[in-house]
């Protein structure tokens, strides 16, 4: 028996745009095990949501197509699956959020309702029922009067309890697997941290996975137990969030740990100043032959730009593709 | 939502009074002297005197508004020259025809627009799109008199269906009544679909790729609901606005097409009275044209108010 829920293996999702094919995913693979969060980190445009979107097979086709990999979710390939196999799965099985409360939820139907579809849909409740039990969860995600809510449409909602609205949508079917997409980017940073602690009770509570899909390192350190950081559509990284935070070993990855701003982080007599990783992310139109993150590596040497470098083992769990497990001694005295 | 009726409700009111002095305003300037119209060159100015004294034509601007606008709400309408009953009357005819006609051709309309428009917005791009589009082109280029013209060589003249034309009234013949419509009706609502298809499916089209309608799908939901229940409602605003403008003018009277079906209409009935110079008949008629279409508009925003939630705040 295989004791991974869900696991990815060289997935490419590749959009075909009249400028030509953006390869958005490129060959990446994960695994995910019950219980466990995982962080997918990386800058926007990297491919994250992406890949999220194709396990949940939401890519909008055409652009977007799914060229190549599988996805294995409790052994069964969801690549394979036809539409209606999809949709037994989504909202009962493997649940998400979007980052946009203001826009993710129907602006012209009552909350109550929405929280309660999945219900009707994948219990087969009654409509009474599937009210009654979404008001239980409304309730339970700290929405204040929630039987009274229910005929509330989201306009009437602040930003933080529309997420929570989000959140009980979710989790109504009691998932296995939760995809939160940026869960608290659209937030205000009080507001995130009470979604955050309620993502961590719920999940504790059902013993779910969480895959959560974020550029905010914070939240990743908070939530996650195990990372993997994309970069234009490939990972380049991945290990235990603790090795990640200590001892990074792609440039990428420590340049993204670096510009983390830090409370008291000021140099005596300058103003405190952001690090930055210089450079833009690759065109994922163009085809790269050497490593894609060569541009904008402060220890880009030769084979760099020939050659693609592999996901090389550099120690327990942990991966990362970069030339410079095989050639250490071109890493640069912190460049 | 009450207030949202009441504070509508007062803009209709005005709109209605702006809407019955510009009209009178209008046919008051315009040239020609009604009394000599009807009595002909040779009038004498006594007979003439008398003549627009009794139609009230001696007043003031003021005074002949004050006049009109009394008699209409008390209920009581002017004589028509031409047709000497009273012009409400000849509307309430008139209306038994264009009323279930416009009514119905909105049917048809709608019953075409809404699955055909859904249809092209979720094939979009594919061969099912294109052959709609290309079909609301040739609806939007096609004159519906001539649409009319071919529908009663195939359904009347060949196929035998229905009449070619003319209108037994209700009250004689409620069946065949209906059936003297459903053709003009067929006419003016395919011609009407064609906006109303290509409005649903670029609507449909933008409200497809919203977020909620990824969340709906994330939850796992049937397509059908997805469509219908979800992303439908948000796109009927535009379709309903357009919706609202042609039923409007369809009750204003479809001239054309109940002259070539020969149908009693307020079309005909405004057509024929501008022709005899029938200045109460038009009076009444332009303004009850006017009140349908700011009627309609008022209902539409009801409409709306029902459809989103949000409106009843702004």
């Amino acid at each position: 028996m295989d004791p991974k829920l869900l696991t990815i293996e060289a997935l490419s999702v590749h959009f075909h745009l009249p400028e030509g094919v953006a390869r958005a995913v490129d060959g990446i693979g994960f695994d995910l095990q019950p219980g466990e969060t995982l962080g997918l980190v990386g800058e926007s445009g990297c491919g994250k949501s992406v890949t999220a979107l194709s396990i949940l097979g939401l890519v909008q086709s055409p652009p977007g197509r799914i060229e190549a990999g599988r996805i294995l979710f409790e052994s069964r390939n969801l690549l394979r699956l036809d539409a209606e196999g999809l949709r037994r799965i989504r909202g009962r099985d493997i649940s998400m959020i979007f980052q946009e409360p203001m826009t993710s939820l129907n602006p012209v139907l009552p909350i109550g309702r929405q929280v309660a579809e999945p219900l009707m849909v994948h219990k087969a409740l009654s409509r009474s029922e599937a009210m009654a039990e979404a008001a239980a969860w409304l309730d339970h995600v700290k929405i204040p009067a929630a039987r009274k809510r229910l005929d509330d449409y989201p306009h009437q909602l602040s930003g933080g309890m529309r997420q929570r609205v989000m959140i009980a949508m979710a989790m109504v079917c009691r998932p296995k697997l939760l995809i939160a997409d940026e869960p608290t980017t659209a937030l205000d940073v009080t507001i995130q941290a009470q979604i955050l602690s309620l993502m961590l009770m719920l999940k504790s509570e059902l013993n779910m996975s969480v895959l959560l899909i974020t550029h905010d390192l914070g939240v990743v350190a908070q939530m996650a137990s195990r990372v993997v950081v994309m970069y234009a559509g490939q990972v380049v990284e991945e290990g235990r969030m603790t090795d990640m935070f200590d001892q990074p070993f792609h440039p990428y990855t420590r340049g993204l740990l670096k510009s983390m701003p830090r409370l008291g982080d000021r140099r005596a007599g300058r103003p405190p100043r952001l690090n930055e990783i210089p450079g833009t992310v690759p065109s994922l139109i163009e085809a790269v032959s050497g490593c894609r993150f060569a541009g904008r590596c402060p220890h880009v040497f030769d084979v760099c730009r020939k050659q693609q470098p592999d996901l090389f083992k550099i120690g327990a769990g942990q991966r990362a593709r970069c030339w410079l497990k095989r050639y250490p001694d071109r890493r640069k005295p912190d460049a | 939502m009450i207030r949202y009726l009441i504070k509508k409700l007062i803009t209709l009111l005005i709109l209605l009074g702006l809407v019955s002095i510009t009209v009178f305003a209008v046919l008051f300037v315009l040239p020609g002297d009604p009394a000599q119209i009807i009595l002909g060159i040779n009038a004498t100015p006594e007979s003439l005197a008398t003549l627009r004294a009794e139609l009230g034509l001696d007043k003031s601007f003021m005074g002949q508004y004050a006049h009109w606008m009394g008699n209409l709400l008390l209920g009581q309408s002017q004589q028509s020259i031409h047709y000497k009953m009273p012009v409400y009357e000849l509307i309430r005819d008139s209306l038994a025809v264009t009323g279930p006609l416009a009514l119905l051709a909105m049917l048809f309309a709608l019953a075409i627009s809404l699955p055909f428009g859904i249809y092209a917005a979720r094939h979009q791009n594919q061969a099912g799109d294109v052959v709609v589009m290309v079909c609301t082109q040739l609806g939007l280029a096609t004159p519906e008199f001539w649409f009319g013209i071919l529908l009663t060589l195939l359904f009347s003249v060949q196929l035998g269906w229905f009449s070619a034309g003319g209108f037994p009234g209700w009250s004689t013949d409620c069946w065949g009544s209906l059936k003297a419509l459903l053709l003009p009706a067929f006419a003016l609502g395919v011609i009407r679909a064609s906006i109303l298809t290509r409005l649903t499916r670029s609507s449909m089209l933008e409200v497809l790729s919203e977020d909620y309608v990824r969340t709906a799908r994330a939850k796992g939901l049937k397509e059908r609901t997805v469509v219908y229940g979800h992303a439908l409602r948000n796109a009927l605003a535009p379709v309903l606005t357009i919706m609202g403008l042609q039923l409007g003018q369809l009750l204003a009277g479809a001239i054309i097409i109940e002259n070539v079906f020969f149908l009693p209409g307020l079309g005909r009935l405004v057509f024929n009275a501008i022709g005899q110079r029938d200045l109460p008949v038009v009076r009444d008629i332009v303004l009850f044209m006017a009140a349908a279409v700011v009627v309609v508009n008022f209902l539409v925003d009801i409409a709306y108010a029902v459809i989103d939630p949000r409106i009843q705040l702004e």
